[in-house]
């Protein structure tokens, strides 16, 4: 670990609170993230995990601290919000495709409207994406004619033709059929090895152990441990995490 | 240890036809009560449909409808330049027809059902060719054209499909403009003053108008009551309330008494211009209401993956939350259409002459005076069958509308 300037680091949280109404969401939490570092953060419900990640794309505001993105402060100025949401791509718990469009507009919606780029252009790289994540012969079908993995896969895809620097994942897989979280946690986990960063808030602790570079445990809006899945797993120093890690493995 | 269990295959659902007599044993003859209650139904329906039917047959009034066909066509737009509604009628077939053959589906269906009505009314016409008001484009003919000018644009567009959408789309936001200015005059044509409109050519302008002029309204109004900015929700709902707290007649009397001693020079404003601006800022109102109802009905989750993926407000809106929104609302939108179609009869107490306005006018003529119970029966069930097409017309469309976005869904 040489350098420590901020240029190493893509995503700066610093003492990030959020309240809402009295209700103290999130507490001080602090996070910095690498470029292409996959963070898993887990935690019980409630305990205000994926209030944090939404922080990040600014879905929900935080009322005091600091995030930079990628060298750009979050602050009230729409252009610094989209600026930051171009860089940053999102999949949601309940997938969030638009019903109305089918798979193949869903993908480059953005593209065309965001990035400006041709309609051409933006078929030929959602193709591509859809080959990746496995339902290339799904392109022109509506969100509601998929499965749930694959619509949750389409999602991805939808994120990746932003060609976006993060991608932050709220608990991709916990609306999904048990036999449908292999194929979602198979399309993540070749995405961290191309060198993605990512954030994700997940309670698939098989997944962590196998691709996460650090992982954070969160509890009553705060960040109670961070560690390596190794440190994380054998050896959890607070009490919480332990209980936490007893229910679930 | 798991046992293997015996996997036995698919089979065809138990057939649930039964027969005719069956049925009818079964849901109209069960009981002995039930044997009363559905003969003494059936000898009632059986008194009602035949008493009306030898009551068509023997009726003395319809002459009156059909002797006035002009009238209740056009009212006293005068006769030498009857070749102008004739005209725009074409304009709009012509247009149907195209878009018939570019975009098929609902377009077709009523394409070919607006030919068969003009062909079989031609017939009629044919049959009868003393009827009054003719111009000197005969009137059979004149349906006959119109019958062959719908099929043929439809065959004509089938090739040419892609290469027409654009300025077809164009072509039809052009046409009204264009039909007023047909029907008007200007532009080197001699002026028809609006005064002398009427009949169902009225009451299709009005209807049409109100619906093409409130709908961008509404749809406005509803986004403006969801604004974050406080000034534009606060008129938003102001307005949308203030208009749904009075009646449209209230609404027609403003824009046809109050609206000129307000705005300058509004002496001068046409009487059908006003009950237009009256009829739209009426309907938009309720629109807006029926689309916000759409949008409420969007998940959050559609406006945050919308953001998360860098579309600003407005392309969300555009793209994501109101085309679901009104997709929601289809059957809500076109009952409500229906009911504005209908409700412009009411243009009538601010001295428009619309198509139940002609109706009223020719009961009264003298000539029917000594026909014994008067014609006000025959030409009243004349002009409820006009209506009645052209409500149950746009019922189907919004029917096939639905039927569309529900295979999309699954």
């Amino acid at each position: 670990m040489s350098g420590n300037g901020s240029n190493d680091y893509i995503i700066i949280c610093e003492n990030v609170n959020k309240w809402y109404g009295d209700f103290h969401a999130l507490k001080d939490v602090s996070l910095r993230v690498k470029r292409g570092e996959v963070v898993v953060i887990c935690g019980p419900s409630g305990s205000g995990k994926s209030t944090f990640i939404r922080t990040i794309n600014r879905l929900e505001e935080h009322q005091e601290g600091r995030i930079i993105v990628d060298g750009i402060e979050m602050t009230n100025d729409i252009r610094n919000i989209d600026a930051i949401r171009r860089e940053v791509g999102m999949v949601f718990q309940q997938f969030n495709l638009f019903p109305h469009l089918t798979v193949m507009q869903n993908i480059t919606l953005a593209p065309i409207w965001v990035r400006k780029k041709t309609r051409k252009e933006s078929e030929a790289k959602a193709l591509e994406l859809l080959e990746r994540v496995g339902i290339k012969e799904q392109a022109h079908k509506y969100p509601g004619q998929l499965s749930g993995g694959q619509q949750q896969r389409v999602a991805i895809a939808r994120a990746l033709a932003m060609e976006p620097r993060i991608m932050l994942f709220d608990e991709p897989t916990s609306a999904l059929d048990p036999e449908m979280v292999k194929e979602v946690l198979d399309v993540m986990k070749t995405l961290a090895r191309s060198g993605m960063t990512m954030l994700c808030v997940t309670h698939e602790m098989g997944f962590a152990r196998e691709v996460a570079d650090r992982i954070v445990f969160m509890d009553q809006g705060q960040i109670v441990e961070e560690g390596t899945p190794d440190q994380f797993f054998s050896n959890p120093r607070n009490e919480r995490t332990r209980l936490f890690l007893s229910q679930i493995l | 240890m798991a046992t293997e269990v015996s996997r036995p295959s698919s089979r065809r659902a138990p057939r649930q036809q039964i027969g005719l007599i069956e049925w009818l044993r079964k849901n109209l003859f069960s009981t002995w009560y039930n044997v009363i209650i559905t003969l003494v139904l059936l000898y009632v329906i059986f008194q009602a449909v035949t008493s009306f039917v030898s009551w068509m047959i023997t009726a003395p009034g319809w002459p009156a409808a059909f002797t006035n066909i002009k009238l209740l066509l056009t009212w006293t737009y005068p006769v030498e330049h009857l070749w102008r509604p004739q005209a725009v009628t074409g304009l709009v077939f012509l247009l149907l027809g195209l878009s018939s053959g570019v975009w098929g589906g609902i377009v077709r269906m009523v394409t070919f059902g607006a030919a068969a009505i003009s062909a079989g009314l031609g017939v009629v016409a044919f049959t009868f060719p003393d009827l009054p008001g003719q111009t000197s484009l005969p009137g059979w003919l004149f349906l006959f054209l119109c019958a062959g000018l719908l099929i043929g644009s439809d065959q004509l567009a089938l090739r040419l499909r892609d290469r027409i959408r654009w300025p077809l789309i164009i072509a039809w936001l052009l046409s009204y403009p264009a039909a007023i200015v047909i029907l008007r005059g200007g532009f080197g044509l001699p002026v028809v003053e609006t005064k002398l409109w009427g009949g169902l050519m009225l009451t299709l302008l009005l209807a049409i108008s109100g619906i093409v002029l409130s709908f961008p309204l509404g749809v406005l109004l509803a986004l403006g009551r969801r604004s974050t900015l406080p000034v534009i929700r606060m008129f938003c709902v102001l307005y949308i309330e203030l208009i749904r707290g009075v009646p449209l007649v209230t609404v027609l009397f403003m824009g046809a008494l109050l609206l000129p001693l307000f705005l300058p020079g509004g002496e001068s404003i046409d009487a059908l211009v006003r009950a237009i601006v009256a009829i739209t800022l009426f309907s938009a109102a309720y629109l807006a209401e029926n689309v916000r109802g759409g949008l409420q009905s969007i998940p959050k989750g559609q406006i945050e993956a919308a953001r998360a993926l860098g579309l600003n407000v407005f392309q969300t809106t555009l793209l994501i939350t109101l085309p679901q929104a009104l997709r929601a609302v289809v059957p809500v939108l076109v009952g409500q259409f229906i009911a504005l179609f209908k409700d412009t009869s009411l243009v009538v107490i601010i001295g428009l002459v619309d198509l139940l306005g002609a109706a009223q006018n020719i009961v009264g003529q003298p000539q029917w005076l000594g026909t014994p119970g008067g014609v006000w029966r025959e030409t009243f069930l004349v002009i409820a069958a006009i209506y009645w097409v052209f409500s149950f017309t746009m019922s189907r469309i919004s029917k096939r509308i639905e039927d569309q976005i529900a295979r999309s869904r699954h």
